[in-house]
């Protein structure tokens, strides 16, 4: 995903001198093509997170589209009010490019865990925040953060982040994306988690439970058009995101939910629930210890219904 | 206007609006009266008719709590009308105690958390040079602010960009918050600091002087960033401020500020 991103930057950067790349000692064999072809446009700043976030913002200021590409935490949590004060408030247009989102990163420990930083960024003031499931739905990510005057966050998995998307199908990240709907059960799904949805709700189907399906990659500004749509018609929305279920995805459409009049759907938020990670494993381990793989999906949907 | 009656100007606005508003800080206004004075009358390229013109050069104060100097100086030279420093503090108006961009002409940008100005100082000389336009982008910095990591990730940054058109200015006051710098780190010296970060590092002796602030704004060394410490006096310019921690925290009030007054007037 992070390597179809930065070709798909290269892409835009041939046709908009202004788009400037900043990385902060990482992204070894995944920028250097893009540092290749526009090495006037590319900084290395170094180990120093928060001098860059608000370098980037200066560089904003001065009429630069400038992606800052970083691990997880590092150009999120480390820099936070960097983001607030620098980038949010003056709406410099940076846009933060962090990979190992969630558990991709596990075998690292709890500090590379990205599971809270969406969460930390959703009040700020004019922030977009993304958080793509596959290469396609993360170039549309791309893409519209690029079209848009302002800041941006785009959470990215690793390398080999499974592709959810037939070639064939246009992916457009400003609206939910629906696989399946009905008036039972519905799972929403944001970020590359999406995939153990998936295969849940393809078991699920298999066995007769009328569940739909949602991938938003978008969480801000949300699609709270389709949230209400289908949480007025069905009795149980189910969020799965690798995040804290306090502040990020799950809150979001809970927060839009509760903002309804009238018969609306119960929500359940799946994701770490008020905790740090402290053990470590393979992201496919980890997303089954904290109840976010597809069989702890199936089983809570199970459960519900 | 002579600088000198400029930065006596600055003084006067200061003493009147912290007194009006009973807000603090007006020793760290006092503290860098000078240095803005000399920058927006003898240094600064800017055009008040067009706040953001693109040529002009970029003055950033990080330590923006010392934002009365900024809306002084601009009101002076006629970013805005000097009526309107009646509205700071005041409810729903942009004149922050911290300087605000939002509302008023002629402030680059808002900060206030100590470290961050300068890192987006730097930036916008890195955006300078990356289009390849001739402005210099001042930031003015508080010695105390220095302690702030992110001041040296941007020296480390500034030095390795050989950003040449970058002028960190540190108010050298010595003193903080709860006192004396000394009494919180190992901060000083400073010179040294600075110029081991690669920044060609000027000091200047006496950094309420008009004259000598003026000489150290043009000494340059092309492909160097550069970092002019000025020993400033924290309350300087009224007598029983100076070199006194309260006035970081208490406005002047009653024959205090009848003194403020009279002391500056005397200065006419």
């Amino acid at each position: 995903m992070r390597t179809t991103v930065i070709e798909q930057l290269k892409e835009l950067a041939k046709e908009d001198d202004k788009i400037a790349l900043i990385t902060g000692d990482s992204g070894y064999s995944v920028v250097e093509t893009f540092i290749e072809k526009y090495p006037e446009r590319c900084f290395n700043m170094g180990i120093n997170e928060q001098a860059t976030a608000s370098i980037a913002a200066g560089m904003a200021l001065e009429g630069y589209k400038v992606y800052v590409y970083g691990i997880g935490n590092f150009p999120t949590l480390r820099c936070l009010e960097q983001i607030r004060n620098d980038i949010c408030y003056h709406n410099a247009e940076v846009t933060i490019l962090a990979t190992g989102g969630g558990f991709a990163y596990g075998q690292l420990g709890m500090s590379h865990h990205a599971t809270e930083e969406v969460a930390a960024m959703r009040p700020f003031e004019n922030m977009r925040i993304y958080m793509p499931a596959d290469p396609k739905e993360a170039v549309s990510a791309l893409n519209d953060s690029y079209s848009h005057h302002g800041p941006a966050y785009i959470r990215l998995g690793r390398g080999h982040d499974e592709k959810i998307y037939d070639s064939s199908i246009k992916v457009d990240v400003t609206k939910a994306i629906s696989f399946y709907d009905t008036s039972d059960i519905n799972v929403f799904a944001s970020g590359t988690v999406l995939a153990e949805a998936v295969d849940a709700v393809k078991t699920l189907k298999d066995k007769g439970v009328n569940i739909g399906l949602y991938s938003f990659p978008r969480v801000k500004p949300l699609d709270t058009e389709t949230i209400i749509q289908v949480a007025e018609k069905c009795k149980t929305i189910v969020t799965v995101e690798e995040h804290s279920t306090i502040g990020g995805f799950g809150s979001a459409v809970a927060e839009t939910v509760s903002g309804m009049c009238g018969n609306r759907a119960q929500v359940v938020r799946l994701g770490l629930n008020d905790t740090f990670t402290s053990v470590v494993g393979s992201q496919a381990y980890l997303r089954n210890y904290y109840g976010i793989s597809s069989d702890k999906i199936l089983a809570c949907i199970e459960n519900i219904v | 206007m002579e600088t000198k009656e400029l930065a006596r100007r600055i003084r006067k606005h200061a003493v009147e609006m912290t007194h009006a508003s009973h807000a603090s800080h007006i020793g760290s206004v006092l503290s860098i009266a000078d240095i803005v004075a000399v920058l927006y009358n003898d240094i600064l390229h800017y055009d008040v008719s067009a706040p953001k013109w693109e040529e002009r050069d970029r003055l950033v104060l990080s330590k923006g709590h010392a934002g009365i100097a900024i809306y002084a100086v601009l009101a002076e030279c006629g970013f805005f009308s000097v009526s309107e420093l009646d509205d700071y503090y005041q409810d729903g108006s942009p004149y922050s105690g911290h300087v605000s961009h939002k509302g008023v002409p002629g402030v680059e940008i808002s900060t206030g958390s100590l470290g961050h100005g300068a890192a987006i100082a730097c930036g916008m000389a890195l955006g300078g040079k990356a289009k390849k336009k001739d402005f210099h982008v001042y930031v003015i910095v508080g010695d105390g602010e220095c302690e702030e990591g992110v001041i040296w990730e941007t020296a480390m940054i500034a030095s390795q960009q050989h950003l040449d058109n970058f002028t960190i200015i540190v108010d050298a006051n010595k003193m903080q918050g709860m006192g004396d710098c000394k009494d919180a780190t190992a901060l000083y010296p400073l010179t040294e600091k600075w110029e081991s970060f690669g920044f060609h590092t000027i000091n200047v002796d006496d950094g309420n002087d008009v004259e000598q602030l003026q000489k150290a704004f043009k000494n340059h060394v092309p492909g160097k960033p550069r970092c002019v410490i000025a020993n400033t006096v924290k309350g300087k310019g009224i007598s029983f401020m100076e070199n006194d921690i309260l006035w970081h925290f208490r406005d002047p009030q009653g024959e205090q500020y009848e003194q403020a007054v009279r002391e500056l007037e005397a200065l006419r």
